[in-house]
């Protein structure tokens, strides 16, 4: 390939960056909350609910994500076709447009979510029970109310406690983009695909390559600086 | 001499392991009561009971002449409503074995946080009280370090001045030596001798049994979950002790703690 090509490729895949990092970011902003959300779900006392998060958990890391992705994609549309559905289900899916250009972008976020969340929602789970008792008890001697000691107490504590975990999981999730490429999602790895084929070499995917590592490094840099900025104690 | 706690009958039991039985006794405004006894004899869960940390299984308890809890005609425990209980555990201040400082606080914040947020003061007023808590706990310089950076010896003196801003009417230790260094010890035993000389009423489970012997009006020796003996320290530790205080006392100074 000529530089001039060249160029033009790195161009296209700067294009579909976006797309890319919308996926990433739409991800975290709502994996990380249904994360800890799950997380208290699990510790549940209630022993159907623990059950069933737990149930889900299980699902979410026990299978592979290009997989849900392929799941998420087809479900409605085979679901709207088949006869043994609940009227109910049939009226609420008739409301999503499958033709939509939305459509497929909410059905690989509603994926990466779901399985995100399971992820970071074991971090969590891992950090609070790694809390002392203590905490909690000197917490309510001194008369904060359950609110003030989660908010206040303990998780400003677990933050510190779950960042290093979590870091691997943001790293793992902007390569993991590219498995959205398997509904032809219109991102990085897929264009890099297309330009390969159409110059018959192999530089576009290293290009490709190259954004994804500038994209982790960067990560890696911005989270070894929380860190340090977390580190004032212990 | 108005009468700051007052435990009547008060049971614990663990499932089946009843870990208190019938344990009856008051604390007088300027007490100091020493709480002695051996390992497992229910110590620390005589001071939880009365801090909420753990639900009484039966008795009675009042603060300040306010009732906890009690027990009706049914034997079942009733505890009073939620923010009866929230200003009756202000009163009591808890002091633990282990200090369980906040540690993503500095030394400061970990004394003002619960002024601030609890009893809603200023942080301002907050910040005087600490730092005048902090000069008299000889760590004034310390405002500013977390607790990482503290011997254990200063955590639990941070740990006492974070009880003490709560202004709280009585202060309960649980064994706040025995985490410590032995050479660490003494600098928390004149502080809690402080706090005794300038009348502070409280109650101290102790292994120190010189220090219980000097410092306490009154001396509880458990045992088993009972209070076997209750008295001035000379008699406790004096010749007229019942015979099961002063066996333990003797297994006690001989060296190895008696375990059970
Ligand atoms: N949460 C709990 N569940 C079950 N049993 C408990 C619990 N807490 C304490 N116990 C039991 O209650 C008994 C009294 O324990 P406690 O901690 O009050 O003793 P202690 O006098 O403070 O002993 P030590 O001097 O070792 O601190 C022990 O047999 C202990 O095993
Ligand atoms: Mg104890």
């Amino acid at each position: 390939m000529t530089g001039d090509e060249i160029w033009g490729v790195v161009k296209i895949l700067l294009k579909y960056l976006l797309p890319t990092l919308k996926i990433f970011g739409f991800t975290l902003l709502y994996s990380v909350p249904l994360g800890m959300i799950v997380a208290l779900l699990k510790m549940c006392r209630f022993k159907p609910i623990k059950w069933l998060t737990s149930l889900y958990i299980l699902i979410m890391r026990g299978t592979p994500l290009m997989l849900q992705v392929i799941v998420a994609y087809f479900a409605v549309p085979m679901l709207k076709r088949s006869e043994a559905m609940p009227s109910l289900l049939h009226k609420l899916l008739e409301a999503v447009n499958i033709q939509a250009d939305s459509y497929l972008f909410n059905t690989v976020l509603v994926a990466f979510v779901l399985n995100y969340a399971a992820y970071f929602a074991e971090i969590f789970r891992g950090g609070i029970e790694s809390i002392p008792k203590g905490q909690y008890e000197a917490a309510a001697a001194l008369g904060f109310s359950k609110r003030q000691t989660f908010f206040r107490i303990i998780l400003p504590q677990v933050i510190k406690r779950v960042v290093p975990a979590s870091s691997n999981e943001v790293i793992t999730l902007v390569k993991d983009t590219s498995l959205a490429n398997v509904v032809a999602y219109a991102e990085i790895t897929m264009k890099a695909r297309q330009q390969m084929q159409n110059f018959s070499s192999l530089t576009p995917l290293f290009i490709a390559g190259a954004f994804y590592f500038v994209l982790a490094t960067v990560l890696t840099v911005i989270f070894s600086f929380i860190e340090k900025k977390l580190d004032y104690y212990k | 001499m108005a009468s700051m706690l007052e435990v009547k009958n008060l049971s614990k039991n663990f499932d089946d392991l009843s870990v208190l039985k019938d344990i009856s006794f008051s604390v007088n405004k300027g007490d100091v009561i020493a709480v002695i006894g051996p390992s497992g004899s229910g110590k620390s869960t005589l001071l939880r009971c009365i801090n909420q940390l753990e639900k009484a299984s039966g008795g009675e308890v009042l603060v300040c002449g306010k009732t906890m809890f009690s027990t009706d005609e049914n034997g079942k425990v009733v505890y009073a409503p939620a923010a009866d209980l929230r200003e009756i555990r202000l009163k009591i201040g808890l002091v633990f074995q282990n200090f369980n400082l906040f540690p993503h606080f500095s030394v400061l914040r970990n004394i003002t946080e619960a002024p601030v947020r609890v009893l809603k003061k200023s942080r301002e007023e907050a910040t005087e009280t600490a730092r005048g808590l902090l000069k008299k706990m000889g760590l004034e310089s310390k405002e500013n370090a977390y607790p990482c950076e503290l011997s254990g010896g200063q955590q639990q003196r941070v740990s006492i001045a974070r009880a003490m801003a709560l202004s709280p009417e009585i202060l309960f230790f649980d064994e706040p030596t025995s985490a410590l260094d032995p050479e660490l010890t003494g600098e928390i035993l004149k502080v809690i001798r402080q706090l005794a000389a300038d009348g502070m009423t409280m109650v101290i489970v102790t292994h120190e049994m010189e220090f219980a012997r000097d410092v306490a009006d009154r001396v509880i020796f458990m045992e088993h979950g009972v209070i076997v003996e209750e008295g001035a320290p000379q008699q406790l530790f004096g010749a007229q002790a019942s015979e099961r205080t002063k066996q333990f006392l003797q297994r006690f100074n001989s060296g190895k703690e008696p375990q059970d």
